[in-house]
This record gives structure tokens, C-alpha cells and sequence, in this order.
């Protein structure tokens, strides 16, 4: 027996952990971009602040962007809810409310990265410190990830945290792709050709799967098959059919506990159907960007769906 | 005035129950024994067992000190002040049975009238109304402070919700880890099955018409109570649900909390929310914290709630000074353990002597506790004195005084080496169908040198506390 609020918790906790690894990986990539110095970098600032969903209230507070304005933004401004710092510290209340649902060793390893985090992000970051700051975040998360992975018990509990890994996850990968896709592709003609650039390879890093994709493509970057690895590859961890693969598992498995099935269920089996039956080349027939919207629109309506079915709230 | 030290009393040796842990710290490095102590805040931090003060900033998370040098009772010393809480305790009950009942005390002359009914402890809805198992205060943490060899006082009854008890079990915990051939050699009672004890104890006073066993859970006001660290331990210790008032709702006559899979009855609620929040509809309005209703299914008898509503009239500081009368009149015999002697500002005689001998007293809130709001009047500078006394005029009847007691020492670990510190003692005690003390408690230390004041949220620190096995 779980409590909604516990499970509403343990579905918090787990978003925003995931969070703050993608705002580090993200930002790892735009540093990355920044170094090769073969583009105006600005626009490639703005669309890590795009990509987070967080132009706006960027612009409230600064009005360049440049590497410092939006690391510092992406990092360690609280009044950023998104921000490595806000995230991490709204994890550990989370996990701080639901401790009693964790194993030790994972509530631990969550207290020690808000611990260390807050220390690490509590003043300004120099650049050269960058590098070593975004490995230490995505460290800490991954020990986080380690330690649930490796001790919790594979019940209700764990189920509610993965579903807000994963619904987490996959609005984080649809709005980066649909981002940083029209940004690089200066027109539609250039679908299908081979691009002999960074650009695309920081697309995949931010994911980290710029050499995955190698293994898998044994090709250059291509925006098409770059765009299948991270929608339509069920292999790959990051992508849209891994994660709609993973929730309706999680949802099964309630289900089965349960006795009963709600609508979210359904509607998490739909997602992935059309995830399972399209070929890239239907996602472009429809439009990337069309795709990829009604794809964050849906996720967002299950993410609904879970909270009411089994009483977040 | 010295105060006595209980391993190495002033003009004699060391004392007996600390024998064994001498011999040990003579073979031990000090630049290790430092090291350890460095070891056991990193423990604590790691697993956040913090506690937040109020009036700091609201973030603050702060750790209690904790202090490697253990605080040793012979099983001796333990067996006398068992039997003296377990009397203590029974007439606690018995008082507070008779208070909502027929209240013979009170028709017998001991207790004035007006201490109960203009006293905000004292809850008219409980008139009348018998908890189930006929228990009222289930969980008990008795303050013993210790003046010598023989003098054992018990300074305050913690009726309604003492906290603490987490702190017993992780300091020991703590000193396993660090030290775990300290506990090859000497044989200390273990006091790791409390949460097990609590939830046995729980169980036992389920309402009348609960069939099988009951189900349990822990009422916290939430993760910013200073308190949180401890009600989810012991939830989780005992493995029951933690639930917050948010949690709960009022359903076909039964209290229920919100699940993944629907709302499910509670039985027994063990709830660290005070009286006034308990229950909107019946007390405070504007409490987010407690559960509308539950009242009425309490007085309906269909959950038990530990400890019960209305207790608190038994630890007030006002009732604390007849606690000898309390005793004697329920249980026929004179109190075991001594209260310490108390001036009740009420009472016109004894305000001007308070007002006077202010130098020399602890004067404190009645309904204080936590170390707020008191005033130790050695401590004190003149101006402080004076203010306080202006208070005091203005409100007597909110206040009680006692001496200055020269509380016991224990050494703690300084950069100096071993220094002696003063120290109270807090035993748990269960209450069901019998009463079980877990041998042990919360010793908290005032680090300060010379200050008496233990409480943590005034800088005090804590040590595990040894009760021996012989």
C-alpha cells in the first residue's frame, strides 16, 4: 500500500533528478559547441535556453546570451524552478517526504548530491571551472540512479519513481531535438544530406549519444537518422520509444499489483504504438516539428492522467 | 558548588559503572579518538538526521552534536529509576482518567480546581469520552536530571509528544560503527528493538471492534516540522505509513488515508501534531495540519490516537509541582523519584520569594518547553533579571520557578582532551496493556562549559547513554 502523496513524491523526485542531469548534459554540449568556435555562438546559447523551456524568464533576468549569463542561468539561479540547483533541491524534498519509501542507501546518496551540489553551485562558476562542475552534477546524479537501480525493490514504489524518470526523460529529448533541429537545418532541402558537422554532433551529445549513433548507423550525421535514433530507436536510452517502452511496462506492472487498469494505461500504450509503426520518413511527412509538439502535448496529458488515476493528489 | 561527576566524583575514584570504558580510552590514541568524533558528524550529515530551529532562517538544517564519550548507568542505578518512572507513569494515567471522569482528586481536595478548568491543557471535548484500552498517554519521556550519587530528580513528565527517541537509536547505532570493539568488551543492553516495542504497544490498544491486526501509521505535521528526521524514522521503523493531515479525510465513521489505490481505514494513529491542530473542526479552524472529523470518530471509539487528546494537562508545569500529591493519591505510596521543588508564581507567597531569589532560580513558561522563553537567573545579566521580572509580575500565573541544580557531569571529548559537562536523561516509556522502558534514553549534554541548559535547540548536544547488563 502506497500513499498518493508518496507516490506523487517519488514521481517529483525522480523528474527532477533527471532534470538536472539533462540541464548539465545540455549545457555540456552547448561548451562543447562553443570551444570549435565555427558559428556564432550566441544563437547556440539561446537554443540551450529554448531547449529548456525557459526563454522567457531568461530574459527577465539577462540580456545577452552568452556562455556565463546562461550557465549561471541554467545552473545555479534559483529563481530558475528548472536550474541544476532549484532541481536538485526540489528532489531532495521530495525524496526528504518520501525517505521512508527509499532504501538507505539511496536516500543517502540524494542528501550527499544536495549536499555537494549546493556547496559546488553556491557562487559564481568560472568557465575553466565548467567542464569539471557539469561531470561532477551528472556524477552525482548517476550515483543517485546507481544506488535506486541497485537496491530498491522492484514494487509500486519503484514504479511511480521510473515513470517520472522516464515521462521526464522524454519531454527533455522531444524538446531538445525539435529545438535544436530547425535551428541547425537552414531549410528543409537539407534533410537527408550528409552534414560534415559539429552542430549535429552536439545534438547527440546533449544526449549523450554521439558515439552510440556510430555504432548503430556506421554513417555521418544525418538529420534523418539522427532524428530516428532518438525518436523511433527503442534501444536507445534516451529516445522517445525507449521511454514509452519503459512506462507502459511500469503501468503494466501497477496494473497486475492493482487489479485495475486506468485510462492513463491507455493512453501510454497508444504513444507508443505510433512510436512502434512509424518510419521516420512518416514523422517528416507529418513534420518534425508538428510531430514532436503533439508528442509533448500527449506526454503531458499522461503525466495528468497518472496523477489522477492513482491520487497524487 | 561542585557539581558531581558521575566517572570521577570530586576526592574519589573513578566510579565503577565506568571502569571498563577507562581501561579502554587509556590503550586509545587521542589523535583517534578525534578522528572518530570528525567520523560521526560525517555519519550524521550523510544520513540527515538534522532537525531545524525555529526562528532561523527557514532553510537552516542544523545537526545536534553528538559526543563520542558515553554516559554509563550500572543496571543498579537503571532498576531504581525504573521503578520509579513505571509508578511515575501510572499515575499519570490514573490522574488523567479521573481529570475527565469523576475528577476525585480534585473532590478529595488535593489539586485546586481552577488548575484544571482555566488551564488550556485540559480539553472539556475528552470529558467523558475513555480511550481505547483505557490507555491515555502511551508514550512517555521522563526528564531525570542527577545531583549525586543517590539524588535522582525527574524534572518534567513529556506526556504528550516527546521527541527524542530517534536520536537514542542512532547514537547507538553511531558508536557500533565507530567503536564496535568497545561492545565486544563491555556488555551493554541493546535498545535497538524499540521500534518494534512501539509498534507492539500500538497494536495493543487498537480499537475496540478491530478485527486482525490493525493498521498503524504515524501523523506528521510535515517535512519543515523540526521533528520531521524522527517521525519518518520511526515510521519507517516500524514499517507502518507515515501520513500527513492532507492524507486523511473522514469516511463512513472511520479515519482513512489516501492510497494509489483509494482511501483505506486507519486504526491507530500515532500523531506527532498537538492537541490544538488535531482536529479543525473541533479545535483550531485554521489547521492545515490535522484531520476534520476525527474527533467524533475518536469519541465514537473507532481509532486510537496515541497519545490521546487532552494529555498534555498531565505535563503541564503547573501540575508538575503536585506530582507527589498526584502519586501518593492514585498509587498509595510515596514517589519513588523525587520531583524537584517548585514555586508556583499563582500563588502570591511564593511570587515574591521567585521575585527576589531571581538570581538564584530557573524560572520557566507552563506551558513553555524547549528551553524557549526561560530565564536562568545565575546566568543572567541584571538587565535580563529585570526585564524577566517585569514579565513575570505582569503574568504570574504563566510561570514557575525552581533552584538552580547543580546537574550532574560527564566528560566530553574537547580539543583539550576529556572535560566535564553537564547532563540530563530522557527513558522512553511505552504504555499498552503493561509498561516497558527500553534501557536507555537520550542523554543531552550542555557543550558549553558550566552552562546548564541541554536543550538542543539551545546548543545542547547528545550521547549515547549505556544502561550495563550486569
Amino acid at each position: 500500500m502506497l500513499l498518493g502523496r508518496t507516490a506523487n513524491g517519488l514521481y517529483w523526485m525522480s523528474r527532477y533528478i533527471e532534470r538536472a542531469e539533462n540541464m548539465a548534459r545540455l549545457l555540456d554540449a552547448g561548451l562543447r559547441l562553443a570551444l570549435t568556435q565555427t558559428t556564432s555562438s550566441a544563437e547556440e546559447w539561446t537554443s540551450l535556453v529554448v531547449s529548456a523551456g525557459a526563454e522567457a524568464a531568461f530574459r527577465e533576468r539577462h540580456d545577452e546570451f552568452t556562455a556565463a549569463t546562461v550557465s549561471d542561468f541554467l545552473l545555479r539561479d534559483t529563481s530558475n524552478p528548472s536550474s541544476v540547483v532549484s532541481s536538485i533541491e526540489t528532489a531532495r524534498m521530495n525524496g526528504r517526504m518520501v525517505r521512508t519509501a527509499l532504501t538507505r542507501e539511496c536516500w543517502e546518496s540524494l542528501n550527499e548530491a544536495w549536499m555537494s551540489l549546493k556547496r559546488l553551485l553556491a557562487n559564481p562558476i568560472d568557465e575553466r571551472e565548467l567542464p569539471s562542475v557539469l561531470d561532477a552534477i551528472k556524477r552525482d546524479t548517476a550515483l543517485f540512479r546507481g544506488s535506486f537501480q541497485g537496491t530498491m525493490l522492484r514494487n509500486e514504489i519503484y514504479n511511480f519513481a521510473s515513470l517520472g524518470t522516464l515521462v521526464e526523460r522524454a519531454d527533455n529529448t522531444a524538446r531538445i531535438l525539435d529545438v535544436k533541429y530547425y535551428v541547425l537545418l537552414p531549410s528543409v532541402h537539407w534533410v537527408g544530406s550528409s552534414l560534415d558537422n559539429y552542430q549535429w554532433e552536439s545534438i547527440l551529445r546533449s544526449v549523450s549519444a554521439h558515439r552510440s549513433y556510430r555504432w548503430v548507423y556506421e554513417a555521418d550525421y544525418k538529420p534523418t537518422l539522427i532524428a530516428d535514433y532518438l525518436i523511433l530507436n527503442p534501444r536507445m536510452p534516451r529516445s522517445l520509444a525507449f521511454c514509452y517502452r519503459g512506462i507502459v511496462e511500469d503501468l503494466r506492472q501497477l496494473s497486475e499489483d492493482y487489479g485495475l487498469q486506468h485510462p492513463s494505461y491507455d493512453i501510454a500504450v497508444k504513444v507508443l504504438e505510433r512510436l512502434q509503426v512509424s518510419s521516420i520518413k512518416d514523422v517528416f511527412d507529418y513534420g518534425l516539428h508538428e510531430y514532436l509538439e503533439g508528442f509533448i502535448d500527449d506526454n503531458a496529458r499522461f503525466s495528468q492522467a497518472v496523477a489522477d488515476n492513482y491520487r497524487f493528489t | 558548588m561542585v557539581a558531581f561527576d558521575e566517572m570521577r566524583p570530586e576526592n574519589s575514584g573513578l566510579r565503577q559503572p565506568y571502569q571498563k570504558y577507562q581501561a579502554w580510552l587509556d590503550e586509545q590514541d587521542p589523535a583517534r579518538l578525534t578522528e572518530k568524533m570528525q567520523d560521526a558528524e560525517r555519519v550524521f550529515r550523510k544520513t540527515g538526521i538534522t532537525f531545524a530551529v525555529y526562528g532561523e532562517d527557514a532553510a537552516a538544517e542544523r545537526l545536534i552534536p553528538f559526543d563520542i564519550v558515553p554516559r554509563i548507568l550500572s543496571g543498579q542505578e537503571w532498576r531504581r529509576l525504573m521503578q520509579g518512572i513505571e509508578q511515575r507513569v501510572q499515575a499519570l494515567n490514573a490522574f488523567l482518567d479521573d481529570i475527565y471522569h469523576r475528577q476525585e482528586i480534585i473532590k478529595a481536595g488535593r489539586i485546586p480546581k481552577e488548575l484544571i478548568a482555566n488551564n488550556e491543557a485540559f480539553l472539556p471535548e475528552m470529558i467523558g469520552v475513555r480511550p481505547p484500552a483505557g490507555v491515555y498517554t502511551h508514550i512517555i519521556g521522563t526528564d531525570i536530571v542527577r545531583t549525586g550519587e543517590d539524588e535522582f530528580f525527574v524534572l518534567e513528565d513529556n506526556a504528550r509528544t516527546p521527541s527524542g527517541v530517534s536520536y537514542m537509536l542512532e547514537n547507538r547505532e553511531t558508536m557500533m560503527q565507530l567503536f564496535p570493539e568497545l561492545f565486544q568488551r563491555i556488555k551493554v543492553r541493546p535498545v535497538a528493538n524499540y521500534p518494534q516495542l512501539l509498534r507492539q504497544s500500538l497494536a495493543a490498544v487498537k480499537p475496540e471492534g478491530c478485527e486482525g491486526s490493525p493498521r498503524i501509521a504515524v501523523l506528521t505535521p510535515g517535512s519543515f516540522n523540526s521533528a520531521y528526521f524522527e517521525h519518518a524514522f520511526l515510521a519507517d521503523q516500524m514499517g507502518v505509513e507515515l501520513v500527513e493531515g492532507q492524507d486523511l479525510r473522514v469516511i463512513d465513521g472511520h479515519v482513512a488515508m489516501r492510497t494509489t489505490q483509494g482511501y483505506k481505514r486507519i486504526d491507530v494513529l500515532y500523531r506527532r501534531v498537538d492537541d490544538a491542530f488535531l482536529d479543525p473542526m473541533t479545535f483550531r479552524p485554521d489547521s492545515a495540519l490535522g484531520v476534520p472529523g476525527i474527533m467524533d470518530v475518536y469519541r465514537a471509539g473507532k481509532i486510537t490516537i496515541a497519545n490521546a487528546p487532552g494529555t498534555g494537562i498531565a505535563d503541564d508545569k503547573a501540575i508538575y509541582s503536585y506530582m507527589p500529591e498526584i502519586i501518593e493519591f492514585y498509587t498509595g505510596r510515596k514517589a519513588l523519584l523525587p520531583n524537584i521543588e517548585t514555586y508556583r508564581c499563582s500563588e502570591p507567597s511564593s511570587l515574591s520569594y521567585v521575585l527576589e531569589h531571581l538570581h538564584e532560580l530557573v524560572v520557566k513558561e507552563v506551558h513553555g518547553s524547549g528551553g524557549y522563553g526561560m530565564l536562568v537567573g545565575p546566568a543572567a545579566s541584571k538587565k535580563e533579571r529585570e526585564a524577566f521580572a517585569e514579565k513575570l509580575k505582569a503574568r504570574p500565573s504563566n510561570y514557575i520557578a525552581q533552584p538552580t541544580l547543580s546537574l550532574s557531569t560527564v566528560p566530553i571529548l574537547t580539543e583539550a582532551g576529556l572535560a566535564p559537562r553537564h547532563v540530563d536523561l530522557r527513558p522512553f516509556v511505552l504504555v499498552s496493556d503493561r509498561i516497558q522502558i527500553v534501557p536507555g534514553g537520550l542523554t543531552r549534554v550542555a557543550l558549553k562549559e558550566g552552562s546548564l541548559v541541554v536543550n538542543s535547540s539551545q546548543g545542547g548536544g547528545t550521547k549515547d547513554t549505556w544502561i550495563l547488563d550486569d
